[in-house]
Order: C-alpha cells, then sequence, then structure tokens
C-alpha cells in the first residue's frame, strides 16, 4: 500500500520506479505481484487517435479600437463567438468556409478545425477576420490581421471528450463502398478498422476509474495538463469481462492543457474522406501503483481486451445495437480478423507506435522528477449509463 | 546477358511529345515487356507515366536512350507515390488497403509502418484513406 504523497516524494527524489503499460506485465509475471506493487511506483499508458470532441478557447488581446467579435474565421474556420468580446472557441471539426463537404461525394475534407489548431500548435502565422455589429464600448465593426500562438494571451484546449475507453470495430456489410469516421470501409466485410491503444490505453488499465478521476494530471500533446470532469457519453455503467474490462465504448474523459507548452508532433489534424475533419491526439495518463489491485490490472493485456465488431452501413447509423462478434486487441493487431469463415483485412486510426513513443516519454519525465502526480478530487461515475435522443411530437 | 530483368520507370511528356507512339515503340523495337501502373495527361497536355519495363538489361538501356531522344525526362527511381515520413503517424490505416503490402507493419512490438517503394504499383488506396495526408502522389 502507498499514498500519493509516498509516490511524489519517490519522484521528486528522483528514486521513482516507472514501468509503460507495455512493460509491466512481463515484470508482475518476473517478480510477483505482491513484490512488483511494492517496488513499482507508476505505470504510465498512452493513446495517440483521432478525438473528434476537442478544440480550444483563445483570447486574442484587443485591438485599438476595441471589437466584440460576432463572427470570427480562424483561416477560413469559423469559431464559436458567443462568449466575450476576444473570446472565440475553436472546434476540432469544423469545415473551412465554402467547402463542399459531401456535395459531390465523397468530400475530401482536406482542411478544417483540427488543421488549424495543429497549425497553431507548430507555430504558424495565421489569418484572423471578424465581423461586429458595433456598440458604443467596442465600435470596431471588422477586423482583420495575422497572429501565432505567441500573439495570443490564452490558447487553452478543453475538450469535451477523449480516451475513449474502448471503441467500435467498424465493417461494411452493404455492397458499396461507405465513408466513415472510422475510414473507408469497402463492401462486403472486405475491410475493418478499430481505434484503440488497447494495452496501452489509459482507461483500459484502470478500468474501474479508481485512480483517473476529475483532477488527475495528465500529458496531453506534450503540456502537463488535466482531466476537468467526465468526458461526454462516459458510460461507468457498461458491458464488462470478470476482471471488469469494458467490451464496448465505456468510460471517456474531458481534458484541458495549455496549449502554448504542446509539441506539433502529437497534435494532428486529420481528413476522413466522405466524413469530415478530426484532431488526432497524443494523450499519456500516469497511473499510481496505491496496491497489488490497481498494479493487477494494469497488466492487461491486448488478448484480453475485446471490442465489438459493428456493421457501419447499417446497424450503426440505425442504432439497432447489434453486434456482428466479438474480437480481441491481439487478433486485430495481427492485421487480419476471421468472422463467419471470411478474413477481413484489418487497419487501424489509432497509433500504438505514437503511444509507445508517449508512454515512453512520459515515463521519463516522472523518473526525472519533472511530472508529479495529482490524487483526483473526485471520482469518475461508474454506475451511469448513457440516455438516448428521444424525438417527441409536442413538448410535454 | 540474355537474362530479362524489371524495372519501374516514371516519365515525363512535355506538351509536345504526347501524341508520339513511344510505347509501341519500347514494345516492337526494344523487345521490352511494359506493364503500364498510371498514366496522366494534365489540362496543360503534359504526360505523365509509369511503368515497368521487362528486357534484358542492354535492350532496357538502349530504349531508354530512344525515349530520351524526344525530350522526354526518364526518372529511374520512379517515385510516383511518395509517403511523408514526418507526418505519417503510423496508424496502420493504409495497410489494410494496400494491395501489395508495400506500406506494412513488419515490427508488432514497435508497430512501425515501413514504406517500401519498390513494391508500389500506384493504385493511390493510400492517398485516398490516409487521414494525415502523408501519401502524395508526383502528379
Ligand atoms: S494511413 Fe497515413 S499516417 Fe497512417 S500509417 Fe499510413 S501513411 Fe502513415
Ligand atoms: S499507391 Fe497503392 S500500392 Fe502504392 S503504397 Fe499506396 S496503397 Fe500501396
Amino acid at each position: 500500500m502507498k499514498t500519493y504523497e509516498q509516490i511524489n516524494q519517490r519522484i521528486e527524489s528522483g528514486k521513482a520506479v516507472v514501468l509503460t503499460a507495455d512493460e509491466i506485465m512481463d515484470y508482475v509475471d518476473k517478480k510477483g505481484l505482491e513484490a512488483a506493487a511494492e517496488e513499482v511506483d507508476v505505470v504510465t499508458t498512452a493513446t495517440f487517435g483521432p478525438m473528434c470532441s476537442s478544440g480550444c478557447f483563445l483570447n486574442f488581446g484587443h485591438s485599438k479600437p476595441k471589437i466584440r467579435m460576432t463572427e470570427a474565421w480562424i483561416e477560413d474556420v469559423l469559431v464559436y463567438t458567443g462568449i466575450a468580446a476576444v473570446d472565440v472557441y475553436l472546434g476540432a471539426t469544423q469545415l473551412r468556409h465554402g467547402d463542399p463537404a459531401n456535395m459531390y461525394p465523397p468530400g475530401e475534407f482536406r482542411y478544417g478545425g483540427g488543421h488549424v489548431i495543429e497549425d497553431l500548435v507548430a507555430g504558424a502565422t495565421l489569418q484572423l477576420f471578424a465581423l461586429s455589429y458595433g456598440t458604443d464600448d467596442y465600435p470596431r465593426r471588422e477586423i482583420r490581421t495575422y497572429f501565432t500562438i505567441d500573439d495570443l494571451n490564452q490558447a487553452i484546449m478543453v475538450n469535451p471528450r477523449n480516451c475513449y475507453q474502448n471503441y467500435n470495430v467498424a465493417v461494411n456489410d452493404s455492397d458499396r463502398t461507405i465513408y466513415t469516421y472510422m475510414g473507408t470501409l469497402e463492401p462486403n466485410r472486405k475491410n475493418a478498422t478499430y481505434c484503440s491503444a488497447g494495452q496501452l490505453s489509459p482507461l483500459l488499465n484502470d478500468p474501474y476509474y479508481e485512480t483517473i478521476g476529475i483532477g488527475t494530471k495528465v500529458w496531453l500533446a506534450g503540456a502537463h495538463g488535466h482531466v476537468y470532469a467526465e468526458g461526454t457519453q462516459h458510460t461507468g455503467a457498461c458491458e464488462r469481462t470478470p476482471d471488469g474490462v469494458p467490451t464496448e465504448g465505456a468510460g471517456t474523459l474531458a481534458l484541458t492543457a495549455d496549449m502554448k507548452q504542446m509539441k506539433p508532433e502529437f497534435v494532428r489534424g486529420a481528413s476522413l474522406r466522405g466524413y469530415g475533419i478530426s484532431l488526432a491526439l497524443g494523450v499519456g495518463v500516469p497511473i499510481p501503483i496505491l496496491n497489488e489491485q490497481i498494479l493487477k490490472r494494469t497488466c492487461v493485456r491486448d488478448r484480453d481486451i475485446f471490442a465489438p465488431v459493428i456493421d457501419y452501413s447499417g446497424d450503426y447509423p440505425q442504432k439497432t445495437g447489434k453486434t456482428i462478434a466479438k474480437v480481441n486487441y491481439e487478433q486485430l493487431r495481427r492485421g487480419e480478423i476471421e468472422i463467419d469463415g471470411k478474413t477481413i483485412a484489418v487497419g487501424s486510426l489509432s497509433s500504438y507506435f505514437k503511444a509507445l513513443e508517449i508512454a515512453n516519454l512520459l515515463a521519463d519525465e516522472i523518473r526525472k522528477g519533472d511530472f508529479l502526480l495529482a490524487q483526483p478530487m473526485a471520482m469518475l461515475p461508474r454506475d451511469n449509463a448513457m440516455k438516448p435522443l428521444a424525438i417527441r411530437e409536442k413538448a410535454s | 546477358m540474355n537474362e530479362t530483368v524489371t524495372q519501374k520507370l516514371m516519365l515525363f511528356f512535355p506538351k509536345c511529345e504526347c501524341e508520339k507512339p513511344i510505347i509501341y515503340h519500347l514494345v516492337k523495337d526494344y523487345n521490352l515487356i511494359v506493364n503500364v501502373y498510371r498514366a496522366k495527361v494534365t489540362p496543360e497536355e503534359e504526360g505523365y507515366l509509369v511503368l515497368d519495363v521487362t528486357g534484358t538489361p542492354a535492350d532496357i538501356e538502349k530504349g531508354i536512350a530512344f525515349v530520351r531522344t524526344f525530350n522526354v525526362t526518364v526518372n529511374h527511381t520512379g517515385k510516383g507515390v511518395t509517403r511523408d515520413e514526418d507526418r505519417c503517424t503510423h496508424c496502420g490505416q493504409c495497410v489494410a488497403h494496400c494491395p501489395t503490402k508495400a506500406l506494412h507493419m513488419p515490427n508488432k512490438a514497435t508497430r512501425e509502418v515501413l514504406y517500401n517503394e519498390a513494391e508500389c504499383i500506384e493504385c493511390l488506396a493510400c492517398i485516398r484513406v490516409c487521414p494525415f495526408g502523408a501519401c502524395a502522389s508526383a502528379f
């Protein structure tokens, strides 16, 4: 049994024993659970993949004379201005003005909100254009200027939903190609896409949210940030294996961090053909080894984690709830799965390569004493279900 | 010396050379087997052609010399499709769509995606499916 304080003391004195969620299983197999739980202080987890529910608040400071922006675009991408004068929210999936979207399907969606966020973090010079109706205190009605992230007072990433605990495997059972947020799916189940870091993924290593809660310090694209709320659509009450590992979407995290501290290689705009824009982000979450049970759960392996295979041509859009099969991540990572005697090529949207890099970067920071852990101030709900949206004829 | 080899070539035809039956002569006069992967004539009427030629090294050399007499640029390295290492996130989305496994993931521990240009048949699938714009075509 260890406390957060004891672990942080060991981190500060540069003596913390830190392993990644990719290394810990073999270590525990070798040392035994009891001895390893005594010895290991932190297990680092990570993920890198598209996370659509992401965005950032930006503050531009005031021009002379002042403007109270009512409509604004960065690089022709609309930002939300329904807040104070020169504050805006830039969302990852926003299309660029004039993008034909799926007018001539499939749309290419070459540039949008996710790419603006990537460019901002990379230090690019971007164009701001804003309009206003003009007021006595904010008389300016139009502004066009160029800026970089250094010119902004604040650039704070605030993501309502990141780090899905587990995720679907998408296939297409129709006879035409379909274009989804899970990528291009060829007809007749020719290929499948998954999107999870599996055994390295944060919430799969803490399936009951015993250490990851509101206030947990995280590594968000290289910046030190934290969990500020349960993520949207967080569903603690989900289907689980006897070991507690969810076999469907389940938990999510709402994350925030200062974009000025981020590294561009972990912030990437994504263009999903026929679907739209997204933002791929790298997230690392440290798990304090407070006791043997917590350590045991970080030893989850790809073969113990099952994901539902779902038909994105019918069952997904029509919300039938039907699952074709359950497959584990060890099978998925072989690049081929077999269902009903048919071999299906498997691709991924989540990068294990980058997740591994992040888990190691975070482990190094903790070993060096540069990253302390924070005890959650509130836990994530374990028993809440997800509600559907009812279509009602009239207000009741 | 009579052993046949296969070589990948990328040819660029300026506007004025587009209408000449160059490929016909490669087959007929130089005994080359030609396998065209991809051809494109731009709106400016310039032409690009990526092909494999199979024949004896001597015939291939003569054939290339013949093509060059037409003011056609011959690129031996034939990089019609490239992958930008810096933009690639190694997600592996392209791997399921690449018909020849030119894009592949040989190391199951690091899960790094490698690109073996020699295996590429320029089907352009990776360019369509890569969410990060890492794959690109020279034309
Ligand atoms: S789909 Fe693009 S980013 Fe992903 S591995 Fe292939 S080339 Fe790299
Ligand atoms: S163009 Fe086709 S063959 Fe070449 S790397 Fe891309 S997917 Fe593979």
